[in-house]
């Protein structure tokens, strides 16, 4: 047997940079958490966030502050976490490289059937919406998939996306005819429809849970054909991929988590796209890597927006949506720009 | 050096509804090299297709060892019958050694992790297309003829005894269809890989071909080695081109010179 090549077992085993690159990763998580600990309307020294945080016998307003801020600070993570895979996937699926939730349409999808909830059945609980969210962001894509692969070379990425922005219009002004009319119920939804975590509690944790755990195995066992796939769908056939069924489930997948993410925190858009972007500009395309890490990283992009925003609308808060937007657009811009469309 | 019996029973195939091929019977010879050709749009690329799975068959069937290969579970067939297509996609950043690895992919379970038989067929792999010194390289940095040999080691990491290619040389300098040709017969001789490609290059095809197969509207004109059924009268009918038939000087094989309507 020949000897391996230069580049040896490790470089296989893990992409360059990847040990350093989780390190940082990790870093900077475990400093968001202690920013969107810390920070807010009241800014908690290290006495009460060490109270808050292992001292459970010790009742000081600080600490409590600070036990109040956790389960916030948790529900960002996974949300971002979950929002980091669901763009990961997409982008595999599509083989896009700007393919996330909110362009493909599923985002508003999901809106919209939580609107409808709002307006017609006086839904108003956590609870109730992610069932209503996630039918909304499935049923979208579908329709958005149903129409992408209408035609003779089925769904192409150019297609897929075509698909998304027409059926994000329609249903984005769907979703204004029924607010419009309706002052009432124009509140909750407001808020809502920007994507905030700022009202999250153990219970919107608690939900998001199962939904996190189904899309992140199905995340797993996909990785490896995924990987085929982004050689394209010739090539994967020859490697044995069944082509359409891990379409459907890593679609499924993706649906889900950021069905959940939405449906809990409203539409944060741009951070599956972010987050899959800068992992993969760092460790290369290797989906098996990409999706752990892009999970960090939309977690970390979460908290530190959030955190952001606390101090940016301060007294009161910036919504977490409206901050990814704004750091989320032009940088999709500059991806476009410097993508040159190549897949498609 | 296994063997495979590898064939087309009444093959009708298309696309959208339209039929290419028509009745095609096809044995393809094990542990040789084949080549089709046929003029453009022939099916001679469909018929590729059609028997690398990649075109379920309206009717008739493609039959490895046998068994309907459209009733063989995918990764189980990945295992014999490897496939190159045409325009396979380069995803943007990916290394050398990944995509050589990502050949793998049949041999693997979500599971089980890399082991070392994959270790060591991509280092084989790559040492055989000569492209072990660029292994950490990205694919954008490197030539066409480069970049062909990195396709047809992500096949050969796959490690089957059948691969299919469709027009593996197009788009090279005729250097590099030399190389790849060349490499394609290391190949064949070295594991007795059964080798089965598209090519336009008709000179080509009679020099490395053992068995030829040429396509013509959908349906198989004539089949042998190149030397017993090149003939003027066949390239005619397979191209509606006249041409000269003369000895390939450097390996004995038919040679085709072609005769326009000028320089005569």
């Amino acid at each position: 047997m020949k000897s391996l090549p230069s580049t040896g077992e490790k470089q296989r085993l893990l992409p360059k940079h990847f040990v350093a690159v989780v390190a940082l990763l990790l870093i900077l998580l475990l400093i968001s958490v202690l920013m969107s600990l810390a920070f807010g309307s009241r800014t908690i020294g290290l006495g009460g966030l060490m109270d808050g945080l292992f001292h459970p016998s010790v009742e000081s307003h600080e600490a409590s502050v600070v036990r109040q801020r956790i389960a916030r600070t948790v529900f960002g993570l996974i949300c971002g976490a979950a929002l980091g895979v669901s763009g990961a996937l997409m982008q595999s699926v599509t083989r896009n490289p700007i393919a996330d939730p909110s362009i493909l349409g599923v985002n508003t999808g999901a809106s919209l059937f939580v609107v409808c909830g709002i307006a017609f059945f006086s839904i108003s609980s956590p609870s109730e919406y992610i069932w209503l969210a996630i039918i909304g962001a499935m049923l979208t894509a579908i329709f958005v998939f149903g129409i992408g692969s209408m035609g003779a070379s089925g769904a192409t990425p150019l297609k897929l996306v075509l698909a998304g922005a027409a059926t994000t219009a329609i249903l984005s002004s769907l979703v204004t005819a029924i607010q419009i009319p309706r002052m009432n119920v124009m509140d909750q939804f407001r808020f809502w429809q920007v994507g905030s975590v700022g009202s999250a509690s153990w219970e919107s944790v608690q939900i998001f849970i199962p939904f996190l755990v189904v899309g992140l195995v199905i995340a797993l066992f996909v990785a490896p054909a995924l990987n085929a796939l982004a050689l394209g769908d010739e090539v994967a056939t020859g490697l044995g991929v069944r082509t359409g069924v891990v379409r459907i489930f890593a679609a499924f997948a993706g649906v889900l988590l950021c069905g959940a993410a939405t449906a809990l925190a409203g539409p944060i858009g741009f951070i599956g796209l972010l987050a899959t972007h800068v992992i993969r500009l760092v460790i290369g395309p290797d989906v098996r890597f990409l999706m752990p890490l892009a999970a960090l990283c939309g977690a970390i992009i979460l908290v530190i927006s959030d955190v952001v925003g606390r101090f940016l609308g301060s007294p009161g808060e910036l919504e977490v949506g409206i901050l990814t937007a704004f750091i989320g657009a032009p940088i999709l811009i500059l991806i476009t720009m410097k993508a040159k469309m190549k897949s498609i | 050096m296994p063997t495979h019996t590898f064939e087309t029973k009444h093959l009708q195939a298309g696309y959208d509804r339209k039929i290419i091929l028509d009745d095609v019977n096809v044995r393809i010879p094990s542990n040789k090299i084949s080549i089709i050709i046929g003029a453009n749009g022939c099916g001679k690329s469909t018929l590729l297709k059609t028997m690398a799975r990649l075109i379920k068959p309206e009717s008739g069937d493609v039959l490895l060892d046998g068994k309907s290969i459209h009733k063989m579970a995918p990764k189980q067939l990945a295992k014999i019958l490897g496939l190159l297509p045409q325009s396979p996609i380069v995803p943007e950043g990916i290394t050398v050694a990944d995509l050589v690895g990502r050949g793998r992919f049949p041999h693997q379970s979500v599971m089980k992790g890399w082991s070392k038989k994959d270790y060591e067929a991509v280092a084989e792999a790559l040492e055989m297309m000569n492209i072990t010194e660029f292994a950490d390289r990205a694919i954008d940095e490197l030539s066409g003829g480069q970049r062909q040999r990195v396709w047809i080691a992500m096949a050969l990491a796959q490690q089957t005894d059948i691969l299919f290619l469709d027009e593996p040389t197009t788009y090279l300098d005729i250097t590099y269809q030399v190389e790849i040709l060349d490499l394609l017969t290391d190949l064949n001789q070295k594991y007795g890989t059964t080798i089965v490609m598209v090519l336009h290059d008709i000179n080509l095809s009679a020099r490395y071909a053992d068995y030829l197969f040429t396509v013509k509207n959908g349906k198989l004109i004539a089949e042998g080695a190149p030397k017993d059924i090149v003939t003027a009268a066949l390239i005619k009918e397979t191209f509606a081109l006249d041409c000269q038939v003369i000895q390939d000087p450097v390996s004995n094989t038919p040679l085709i010179v072609p005769i326009g309507r000028h320089h005569i």
